[in-house]
């Protein structure tokens, strides 16, 4: 298989202009002859479905959730980017380029990357169209802030809630295609697998969550926005239904399946408590604007945070990079605490944090604009720990947060199955091996809004559909394999549920594809994720009927999915013997413990396809070239 | 801590429901409500019996899918919290909590705790948005907006939709719901000209659902987990009463032409 990034060619600020002039066209009125199947409602899903129906096309939207407005980009709190320059500080269309790509450690497109930059300002003005409350300041115009990775402010915010806002936004202009008729909404549906039909993305295959019945949908395209798959790991910053099943299953029929092992560790969560804990709560990057990051210098220090002076505190990020000083990316930030705990330094009951520490934000700004900024956060920090953020400093370590890996696509966001187009999270497009903050949320609705409606006109305009209805054979065949997999779930009937598979699954994956990857380890995870593999479809219990709301079974076909995926991610860890971004190799670093890329050897993404067997799938490379940005060792000193 | 639970099982919309009574013990008082319930789910799985059904997801109070009456309050006893954000030590060992879900006429059970709020999001496609299509908007700056405008617009537009306002309203009302986004475009710019389309057909489509009026009870208010105030409500009365002024006025002037 040979992949064609279909990159236009020109100087890269031309590229989308040259492209969007090129692609073909579809008539206005014969819009409403195609159907688009949208899988997901979040940010991606939702821009993605409302503009393809004010566009005129049929769109059928699928979400598992009662409503569009639960998914779970409603949880991202920060912000989103945009080079508006409106704080007049150098900020352009090429630094967040620059900054993106640097940030991602040179392991994403040079052209996509520049063309999310070059849309992202659009974005903006979307949403203040929609009413989307971004804050303000005295003067009526819109605020910004800095983030990780970023000398300038550029990131847009509402409160601590803006994907909130941001959501809610793309989800009032999908209610309206809704009532529109251009969108029909089918909710508390799960995609269950891709339908190919001679080489094409067909349909879906779907369960309906309150009756359990297998159904079928067919349409000229299928667009997937099913956002990542953190939740590997069992314990994440993920809601608790966000899986991999729809971009696994596509991977299955064809779709290649890139960077699997590219995730991202968010450094600022609240540590966890105890065995119980079902999630990990983010405290945002934005935090880090004000909140200075320290530990004791003495080891296993047990006094409180306040009874140490200020000369026996570390500021470790301060000290190492006073340039970018607590503002580093987030791969920096979480292996540097990950270090400082594991030298011994860390606090708390478990010694598994750090502090973020207020103290000198309160003193410099005062308690009430502390409170403006961050109040909400501190507010959800107290309801987790019962302690006060703003008297004593907040307690955070590591937690998986993002996956920069997923199905490989081409410029045209489009996998290697002609038709299916995956957008958002769910692709492994922009973000290289490392995402910064507030790029999400970018990301999401520059595919939304502003890239697949154009894209996906030219292949609907350009390919000849035979007509496919839902009694068609292939359609039969999968739906049949699919009910065969709930029936055999079903009936296994084991000793163990599933919850507890997928506790053991996490800790395996934490433990040896974490943070700190090393090939001894990542053989040994890819052996035992096997073995549970195994078990799990011998010992796995299920109780109640397929024919009903079953949480168990929901539950069970994604961790399923998970077994397969977790393994796929270890071989790619291993076979990637450098350090760059979020994928750490204890065997490349530099002397000062910075990660040390091979440039030479590993400039690719590495595009997986499988093969019929989860343990041996084959790898195919897409190289990378860098035209304009010059890969150089990462540095935030 | 021991907790005793009295649960309300029900297998869906068309067959009663019954309360039936789970022990948890070893609940660590910083685990959350939703962990504790994991537990139980976990003891009833290997017990070979179903689960008890909830929704839930993000689990830290903003996506809006869980919801549970605990203790006789939506979203249990504590101020300005989700029933996900709930945790074990508001309680006290020994202590017996009930939980039931949302109960109101417009939000029917599909299973247990479980219950169906899609009514909320038809009122949503009534009106709840600015008619803008992807394109053709103006520069982010183009419409300032004064501070206080944007952050009153704001406490608004925090509603997660979860439908506490309707379960703890002894009418059933969705009133602070409907306020919260009628009220957020009525105070942005970018509302005002659907302004007056807006507020009745969303109204209207409020009580094809089958929601309860407003009784100025206030309970709503009370048990909202983002603290949507119901001065809100008192906007979207006005909305209401100037939208139904404004009509009257075309009707006059379209009568006399």
């Amino acid at each position: 298989m040979k992949l064609d990034a279909k990159a236009p060619a020109g100087p890269i600020q031309q590229k989308w202009t040259n492209h969007r002039f090129g692609v073909k066209l579809v008539n206005p009125a014969n819009k409403r002859k195609y159907s688009v199947i949208v899988v997901g409602t979040g940010l991606a899903g939702a821009s993605a479905a409302a503009s393809l129906a004010e566009l005129g096309y049929k769109v059928l939207a699928f979400t598992y959730h009662e409503s569009p407005r639960r998914a779970h980009s409603i949880a991202a709190q920060g912000g989103i980017n945009a080079p508006k320059n409106y704080s007049n500080d150098g900020d352009s269309v090429y630094r967040l380029f620059y900054d993106t790509l640097k940030g991602g450690d040179y392991r994403a497109r040079e052209a996509n990357v520049y063309r999310l930059a070059e849309v992202s300002n659009s974005i903006i003005d979307q949403c203040v169209g929609q009413g989307v409350p971004f804050a303000r300041d005295y003067s009526g115009l819109l605020d910004n802030r800095s983030f990780g990775g970023a000398q300038v402010s550029r990131t847009f915010y509402a409160r601590g809630q803006t994907g909130q806002q941001l959501l809610l936004g793309a989800y009032s202009v999908l209610s309206r295609q809704i009532a529109n008729k251009g969108v029909t909404l089918f909710e508390r549906r799960e995609m269950l697998d891709l339908v190919v039909v001679d080489g094409q993305a067909r349909g879906i295959i779907a369960r309906n969550l309150v009756t359990g019945a297998i159904e079928k949908y067919t349409a000229n395209a299928v667009v997937l926005a099913t956002g990542g798959y953190g939740n590997v790991f069992f314990l994440s910053t993920n809601a608790k239904a966000s899986n991999t099943t729809a971009i696994w299953r596509a991977h299955k029929r064809g779709a290649l399946f890139g960077n699997p092992c590219f995730t991202q560790i968010h450094p600022t969560c609240i540590p966890q408590s105890g065995e119980y804990q079902s999630k990990l709560t983010l405290m945002s990057e934005s935090l880090r604007n004000d909140g200075r990051v320290w530990v004791p210098k003495a080891k296993g220090d047990k006094r409180r945070p306040g009874d140490i002076p200020e000369a026996e505190r570390d500021y470790y990020l301060e000290r190492m990079y006073p340039s970018f000083g607590n503002l580093v990316p987030r791969d920096v930030a979480s292996r540097r605490a990950k270090e400082m705990c594991d030298k011994g330094h860390g606090v708390g009951e478990t010694g598994l944090a750090v502090y973020l520490d207020f103290a000198d934000a309160i003193k410099r700004l005062g308690k009430d604009n502390v409170a403006g900024k961050y109040g909400n956060l501190f507010d959800m920090y107290k309801q987790i720990t019962a302690e006060d953020p703003y008297t004593t400093p907040m307690r955070i370590y590591p937690a998986v947060h993002y996956t920069m890996g997923g199905l490989w696509v081409d410029y045209n966001l489009m996998s290697t199955i002609p038709g299916l187009y995956v957008i958002g999270e769910a692709n492994f497009s922009d973000h290289g091996a490392n995402r910064l903050g507030a790029s999400a949320l970018m990301q999401g609705l520059a595919d939304g809004y502003f890239i697949l409606p154009y894209t996906i006109g030219d292949y609907l305009a350009s390919t000849k559909f035979p007509a496919v209805g839902t009694d068609h054979a292939d359609f039969k065949r999968t739906e049949t394999e699919i009910q065969k997999q709930v029936e055999k779930l079903m009936s296994v009937n084991g000793k163990t549920t599933v919850d507890e598979f997928h506790r053991q699954l996490g800790k395996i994956m934490w433990d040896h594809v974490g943070m700190a990857r090393n090939a001894a380890g990542l053989k040994k995870a890819a052996k035992e994720i096997s073995a549970l593999r195994e078990k799990f479809w011998k010992d796995v219990k299920i109780t109640g009927v397929a024919a009903d709301v079953n949480s168990e079974l929901e539950k069970a076909g994604r961790v399923a999915d998970f077994f397969e995926l977790g393994e796929l991610m270890a071989l790619d860890a291993l076979q990637r013997e450098e350090s760059c971004g979020g994928h750490f190799r204890e065997e490349h670093q530099t002397d000062e413990g910075e990660a040390k890329r091979n440039d030479a050897k590993f400039a690719y993404v590495a595009a997986w396809e499988y093969t019929g067997k989860v343990s041996s799938p084959k790898m195919h490379k897409e190289k990378l070239d860098f035209e304009y940005v010059k890969p150089s060792q990462r540095s935030y000193k | 801590m021991k907790i005793t639970l009295n649960v309300w099982r029900q297998q869906n919309a068309q067959s009663s429901g019954r309360f039936e009574t789970y022990v948890a013990s070893n609940v660590s008082e910083h685990m959350s409500f939703l962990e504790m319930l994991d537990v139980v789910n976990t003891d009833l799985v290997k017990a070979g019996k179903e689960p008890i059904a909830f929704d839930h997801d993000c689990r830290e109070g903003v996506c809006g899918s869980c919801g549970i009456v605990i203790g006789g309050r939506a979203h249990g006893p504590n101020r300005a919290i989700a029933t996900c954000q709930l945790h074990m030590r508001t309680f006290r060992d020994g202590d017996t909590i009930t939980l039931e879900p949302w109960r109101a006429k417009a939000f029917p059970v599909i299973k247990d705790l479980m219950v169906d709020r899609t009514a909320m999001d038809r009122i949503m496609q009534a009106g709840g948005y600015v008619s803008v299509k992807t394109g053709g908007v103006p520069d982010g700056n183009a419409i300032p907006i004064p501070k206080h405008v944007a952050d009153e617009a704001m406490d608004a537009a925090a509603c997660i939709g979860c439908g506490a306002c309707v379960a703890a309203c002894p009418n059933g009302s969705a009133m602070l719901f409907v306020a919260a986004k009628v009220s957020q475009l009525a105070l942005l710019p970018q509302g005002q000209v659907e302004r007056t389309e807006r507020v009745l057909k969303m109204v209207k489509q409020m009580d094809d659902e089958g929601f309860g009026n407003c009784s100025n009870n206030y309970a709503c208010e009370a048990e909202c987990p983002k603290e949507v105030s119901v001065t809100h409500i008192a906007r979207l009365n006005r909305e209401y009463l100037r939208a139904n002024l404004v009509k009257e006025e075309q009707k006059e002037s379209a009568g006399g032409a």
